[in-house]
């Protein structure tokens, strides 16, 4: 069975499993956590600017419709192949879904709310700490949920600008059209991808605050 | 005390100014209602107090100082204020909401827990039952009360209210607006509410404040505007029945004879008022009623044409 | 560019392989999800499991979906078809059974009332009231497609991958600019269009 000899595989060569899976994490978890140290302060900061944000989103919507793998070819002639490359156009990858997401949320929020904020005399930035991002935060989570399966679902196509990674094992297997090899890339990569939603969708319910959750 | 001098503000885009050259002294611990139709700027005034808005021309002093050359954050948490929408904060259980400026302040814990609770009892709602939960599981009445409890909770002198009655049903209302008055009766307050409400502003006004297109109307109590109505717009904007609204004003004890006999069939209590009297009559085809008072014993009676003359004595 | 100069004829080719297999995905998964979105829209259970399901076919990788039909269907352009018609069926199902449920329930009951059928109500009320939600999913899933084929190049699928591979085995650049940007072109011209479409219904149904 296929599926035997791909674990076969992995028995046999170790340190190639582990290492390319170790690789495909790092990459994964860095573009993502350089994603939302971009995206989420700069959406924060774009709050109360309506023509920065819409500008904003209308980028992060036309950088959302682009192909994943033109991006990370793109980059190459640029900045060569690698790990940073890989890095570099993966956290382009992951911008588009925090930061929309980030910028709906705020503009979403109860009016209201943040007027009597203001009006028992929050400063701008305890208004935003303590009443706006608390309420935004479901819907943040939400896009670096859907931003985490895009990065890595990137991370595999990796592989072909020398990002290293799981996807490394699918690419040998296709050329030599060994299907054991295919899989010992294929399977893990698809649980990494599964897992990562399962994550952050356990995530973004802990970070709904208590008072609104769906009862 | 508010005094407001010669307030101007206009609104980019607009034809006219929101507030045109208003001037209105507020005393210390009166109900000052701005009343008005839609865009005669009585809630622009109101915001330009806590600074949400800035004037174009012309001050604001509260208690002495112009709210202009006051830093705007700790001006507004010396200044309660009360929405239509309350604005609750999803997120925070009640006990939360309400220590909102206390914490702001930085107050301990022990008192700002003491404050809440004694804030709900304030408000009738009971601290063990509420304190915990959050704003979506309470009605709009209850959410309108932890408004006012989160307005009060830093006792600031100064309390802005904008319409905070309006997004509740009649019957409702009507109860919160009998408990407010129950809880303005211990404290002294300065309070500037704003209502669209003619009826609303008789009840809970010690003076209002007409409005329209920004300028002032007229500013007086209840009963001389009721009496003495400024303009045709005054006498309109108060209703055609104004004179039963001042009726409304006078309780029966005020027009109260002596018993006589025989003691007429219908009785009503001496702490009602006049027009509740006239309507029982209407309905019971009677012109004379007999008035009790504590505990139900017969006092004197009322009659028809002494509420007339007793209307009459104070006509101009 | 010299490169693109001298050879846009294979750069015409690539687009054309790439528009069309894009596009007959497109087609198939459309009428698909129509079929299950519409029964998906009828009954609770269809609705949540097919949102299980084809929640859960999008969130594989691309490159490893291809690669597990492999052993499958080999590789070509059925291969890649297989794969852009199961990510499509999440965004385009569930648009479709939402549009067709948000349809106002007063509205087909005056249609009932007036003597419709149901397969007429369907057709002319609550598909067209469903429509704008429907073309705002077909956007989503062709901007997917599009993406999808770019990596499918790399198992004989054609289309605008092909330049981009060759040029990174290659070490050419110019063939990986006029590949990566046209693709990303493609993709942002197709989005621009439907969303047009879906601001054009939205206006007219409103």
């Amino acid at each position: 069975m296929l599926i035997v000899e791909a674990w076969q595989f992995i028995v046999a060569h170790p340190a190639r499993f582990f290492g390319a899976l170790y690789i495909h994490v790092a990459l994964s978890a860095a573009a993502l956590g350089l994603a939302i140290a971009i995206a989420l302060p700069t959406g924060v900061l774009l709050a109360d600017k309506a023509r920065a944000t819409l500008l904003a989103i209308t980028a992060a919507n036309i950088g959302r419709t682009l192909p994943s793998l033109a991006v990370l070819a793109l980059v190459m002639p640029i900045l060569g192949t690698g790990f940073m490359p890989s890095l570099f156009a993966l956290t382009l990858l992951a911008l588009p879904p925090i930061l929309i997401n980030t910028c709906t949320a705020l503009r979403q929020v109860d009016p209201d709310m943040v007027d009597a904020a203001r009006g028992m005399g929050m400063t701008r930035a305890q208004i935003m700490r303590q009443v706006e991002l608390p309420v935004a935060m479901p819907v943040i989570f939400a896009g670096i949920r859907t931003a985490s399966v895009q990065v890595v679902s990137g991370a595999v196509l990796a592989a072909y600008i020398g990002g290293g990674g799981l996807g490394d094992f699918i690419t040998a297997g296709i050329a030599m059209m060994a299907m054991p090899q295919l899989l010992v890339g294929a399977i893990p990569a698809t649980l990494l991808a599964i897992g990562a939603d399962r994550l952050f969708g356990h995530l973004q319910r802990v970070m709904t605050p208590v008072g609104m959750r769906a009862r | 005390m508010i005094e407001i001098r010669g307030l101007v503000k206009q609104f980019a885009g607009t034809g006219r100014p929101a507030v045109d050259h208003l001037s209105l002294t507020i005393p210390e611990g009166e109900v000052c209602v701005l009343i008005g139709p839609s865009g005669c700027g009585k809630t622009t005034t109101m915001r330009v107090i806590n600074r949400m808005i800035e004037p174009d021309a012309g001050s604001v002093l509260v208690a002495g100082r112009d709210v202009m050359t006051t830093d705007p954050v700790s001006l507004r948490r010396s200044i309660g204020y009360v929405i239509q929408h309350v604005g609750l904060f999803p997120h925070w259980t009640i006990a939360e909401n309400i220590a909102t400026v206390p914490k702001l302040l930085q107050w301990n814990q022990a008192r700002i827990a003491a404050r809440v609770d004694e804030l709900l009892e304030l408000v009738g709602m009971e601290p063990a039952l509420y304190r915990d939960r959050y704003p979506r599981e309470l009605s709009g009445g209850q959410k309108q009360r932890v408004g006012v409890a989160r307005a009060l909770a830093a006792d600031p002198p100064v309390m802005l209210m904008d319409e905070p009655f309006g997004a509740i049903d009649p019957i409702t209302r009507a109860r919160l607006q009998a408990e407010f008055l129950r809880i303005l009766r211990g404290l002294k307050k300065t309070i500037v509410f704003v209502t669209h409400d003619i009826d609303e502003a008789i009840r809970m006004g010690d003076r209002i404040a007409i409005l329209r297109d920004g300028a002032l109307v007229q500013y007086d109590t209840p009963e001389a505007i009721l009496a003495h109505p400024a303009d045709a717009f005054v006498e309109s904007f108060v209703g055609t029945d104004r004179a039963l609204k001042r009726i409304a004003l006078l309780r029966v004890d005020a027009a109260l004879e002596p018993l006589g006999s025989p003691s007429p069939p219908h009785a009503i209590p001496a702490d009602a008022n006049l027009r509740d009297a006239l309507a029982m009559m209407f309905s019971a085809g009677v012109d004379a009623l007999t008035v009790t008072g504590d505990g139900g014993a017969p006092v004197g009676r009322l009659t028809l044409s002494g509420i007339r003359e007793r209307t009459r004595a104070t006509d101009p | 560019m010299k490169w693109l100069r001298n050879n846009w004829d294979q750069v015409l080719t690539a687009l054309a392989e790439h528009i069309v297999i894009s596009f007959t995905s497109l087609a198939i998964a459309f009428a698909l999800s129509l079929a299950i979105g519409i029964w998906a829209a009828r009954s609770d259970r269809v609705f949540r499991w097919s949102l299980a399901v084809s929640g859960f076919l999008y969130t594989i990788p691309t490159l490893a979906f291809l690669a597990l039909l492999i052993p499958i269907v080999g590789l070509g352009k059925a291969n890649a078809i297989i794969c852009m018609v199961a990510f499509s069926l999440m965004i385009m199902i569930r648009n479709v059974a939402t549009g067709l449920r948000e349809v106002p329930a007063e509205v087909i009951d005056a249609a009932r009332g007036m003597g419709m059928r149901a397969g007429e109500i369907l057709a002319r009320i609550e598909l067209p009231l469903a429509l704008p939600v429907i073309v705002a999913g077909l956007r989503i899933a062709t901007v997917t497609v599009i993406s999808v084929a770019v990596v499918a190049a790399y198992i004989n699928a054609g289309g605008l991958g092909t330049l981009i591979f060759s040029g990174i085995s290659n070490d050419f650049a110019p063939k990986i600019w006029v590949g990566a940007l046209t693709a990303c072109a493609l993709a942002v011209a197709a989005d621009l269009g439907l969303a047009l479409v879906e601001r054009w219904l939205r206006r007219r149904t409103a």
